[in-house]
């Protein structure tokens, strides 16, 4: 449906979007998932034409963004960041704007406006000025635009930004409906949003495509790993040697507990095995040590860790072994798992495993 | 091409601007006509549209300055560039629909001659050929607006570059009578300016060796013409004013004269505003 190869752009000395390639399939959700500033809504504006890359092509169904342009935009509806909408006009006077602007034919065009206003529900508003319009409803005149004439990809760029949570849910509900139909890119900051809505997630960061998979499978990867938090008092070594004799417990950290003003107190973080529970067991060791637990905390390792990790580069370049080899590439989750775990036990084969993927890149 | 058209019509009809645009150029054309033809008697309807030149100055800025500029401002251009629609297509749809608002107060001041013919005897022929002329001028002096509105993101900004080269225009006899009518000052102010267009390409192509060949071949060119031949140079610096002269080749339409050369002047001016627009609109794309 869409091929993207090698997108580049550069403004200046600055890239904003560093050789990303990817496909897109029929009749999926994929979403964009980075931090701001990572480069989605240039890749989405290079994808509809409304910038031209430095290098690299945008095949749409056949047609090449560039080269046959007009052919290429008749397969795309597109809602910029802010919705493309004349103050001066009403909902309806805006819609058959854009109805004209796309060619739909005349004897189709009437009904199918009432259709969208129906189902984005701006039918009580379309003798409105836009002007006067609440930004959700603004939101979802851009929607209609979008999706009017039916367009095999409908490109959504941060579709629920600025809404409430009840409107947030409705434009959610409407994206999943499009799928029937249409194919539809959208992008987002929010984690949930994305996990929540797509069949499949592109997580973009500085430009460069870091991960892409199903969000099941990024789910799993976040159940990888676990670790525990634990308050207890008494001796620093007691508890580290009774701690690393529990079974399946891989490493132990003990720290001062800087928060408490009892004495002996240790803020305790223990790593342990994938998909293991050492809860019953940490317990009884730290009876037999003679050290009561305060607090206990399981943590896992979410999606939105895994987000962080994978989009945060600076300190990736503060580690000199990775600072030549590049930022990883990700084809699956299960690379970026391997990514993860590598850097967790801090191993000098993540500097391998980085600059193997580089080749693969090339 | 026509929905732009069509909404940009509307737009103007349901808004200010194009009415007090109409609105100015009727009042300007209703004084001189007044003074004139009701005042003095004159039958030349000519004299008229030839005082009113000035009203361009003012009217036109205002009209274009928000064609383009309050697009890029809105972000409503992304719309626009991501339908199927060429640019040629959005820069054509929009000229036409200020060229329309324009034909409004020129067909008004089209009955004036006729009202005129009820109290004596007019000319017709020059007086629609001097309202022909008008109106070509006009819309070259909007296709320069055009262009304006499409460099820059502010009305302001749009408004003001269009009134200043408008005027820059308006005063060209003016202004080319401060220069030198020598073949050797023209040489001099045509090196200078070869000097300044090999820097303006060596700041976009970066490359030292291909301006500089050119500087130099453009001045060498320059000083052989010069000793060959001198006096191709006499009044080269009027010469080249002129063509920024809009006024000027009005003047002929107002002495009864159907000026073919006038005609294509206006057309050409119209065509090569256009062709910027849509360039400067593509360029930004790429950068």
């Amino acid at each position: 449906m869409i091929e993207v190869k090698n997108l580049v752009k550069r403004y200046g000395d600055h890239t904003a979007v560093d050789h990303l390639s990817f496909e897109i399939e029929k009749g999926k959700i994929y979403g964009f998932l980075g931090p701001n500033g990572a480069g989605k809504s240039t890749t989405m504006n290079m994808i509809t034409g409304y910038i031209a890359s430095t290098e690299g092509t945008v095949v749409i169904d056949g047609h090449d963004i560039l080269e046959e342009p007009e052919e290429a935009k008749k397969c795309i509806g597109y809602l910029p960041e802010m919705p493309p909408l004349y103050f001066d006009m009403t909902v309806l006077e805006y819609l058959k704007f854009v109805a004209d602007l796309k060619k739909i034919p005349k004897a189709k065009k009437a009904s199918m406006i009432e259709e969208i206003m129906d189902m984005v529900k701006i039918t009580d508003m379309k003798n409105r000025l836009i002007k006067n319009l609440s930004k959700g409803y603004r939101q979802r005149v851009g929607i209609a635009q979008a999706v009017l004439g039916y367009p095999e990809v409908i490109i959504l760029d941060e579709p629920t930004v600025g809404l409430d949570p009840k409107q947030i849910n409705e434009i959610r509900e409407l994206i999943k409906g499009l799928k029937k139909k249409h194919t539809v890119i959208l992008s987002s900051h929010i984690l949930s949003e994305v996990s929540a809505i797509c069949d499949y997630v592109l997580i973009i960061s500085h430009g460069k495509l870091v991960a892409s998979d199903t969000p099941e499978n990024l789910g799993k990867l976040a159940a990888g790993s676990n670790n525990l938090n634990l308050l207890v008092k008494g001796q620093k070594d007691t508890i580290r040697a009774a701690l690393e004799s529990v079974e399946s417990v891989k490493e132990v950290t003990v720290k001062k507990d800087t928060k408490s003003t009892e004495e002996g107190v240790y803020s305790v973080t223990v790593g342990t095995e994938e998909n293991t529970d050492v809860r019953e067991k940490v317990f009884y060791s730290m009876v037999n040590a003679d050290c009561p637990i305060l607090e206990m905390q399981s943590k896992k390792v979410s999606l939105e860790e895994i987000f962080l990790e994978l989009t945060e580069s600076e300190k990736k370049d503060k580690n000199p072994e990775k600072k030549n080899s590049g930022k990883p590439f990700f084809k699956t989750a299960a690379d970026a798992e391997n990514y993860l775990n590598e850097k967790d036990s801090g191993e000098s084969e993540a500097e391998e495993n980085g600059s193997d993927e580089e080749k693969e890149e090339e | 091409m026509l929905a732009i058209y069509k909404r940009e019509l509307k737009s103007y009809l349901t808004s200010m601007v194009g009415y007090l645009f109409m609105f100015f150029v009727l009042l300007i054309a209703g004084i001189y006509f007044s003074a004139y033809q009701l005042t003095a008697a004159y039958p030349k309807f000519e004299y008229t549209l030839n005082a009113m030149t000035f009203v361009f100055l003012i009217a036109v800025p205002i009209l274009t300055m928000r064609v383009l500029a309050e697009e890029r401002k809105q972000k409503t251009d992304q719309l626009l560039l991501t339908s199927p629609v060429s640019v040629f297509g959005i820069v054509m749809g929009k000229y036409l629909a200020l060229v329309t608002i324009y034909a409004i107060p020129v067909a008004v001041l089209a009955t004036y001659p006729l009202l005129m013919s009820k109290f004596g005897t007019v000319a017709f022929g020059s007086a629609y050929t001097a309202l022909l002329g008008f109106f070509l001028l006009g819309c070259a002096n909007i296709a320069i607006g055009v262009f304006f509105s499409a460099i820059t993101e502010s009305q302001v900004i749009a408004a003001v570059l269009t009134f200043v080269f408008l005027f820059a225009f308006y005063m060209m006899n003016g202004i080319s009578s401060f220069f030198s009518q020598t073949a050797m000052s023209t040489c001099v102010t045509f090196g200078l300016l070869i000097i300044a267009l090999s820097l303006m390409i060596y700041s976009m192509i970066k490359n030292a060796v291909i301006s500089g060949i050119i500087c130099v071949a453009g001045e060498a060119v320059l000083v052989i013409i010069y000793v060959v031949k001198s006096s191709v140079f006499e009044g080269g610096i009027q010469k080249v004013m002129e063509v920024f002269n809009l006024s000027s080749h009005f003047e002929n339409f107002t002495n009864s004269i159907f000026d073919v050369t006038g005609v294509l002047y206006f057309v050409s001016v119209i065509t090569i505003c256009i062709f910027l627009t849509m360039q400067t609109i593509l360029k930004r794309r790429w950068n």
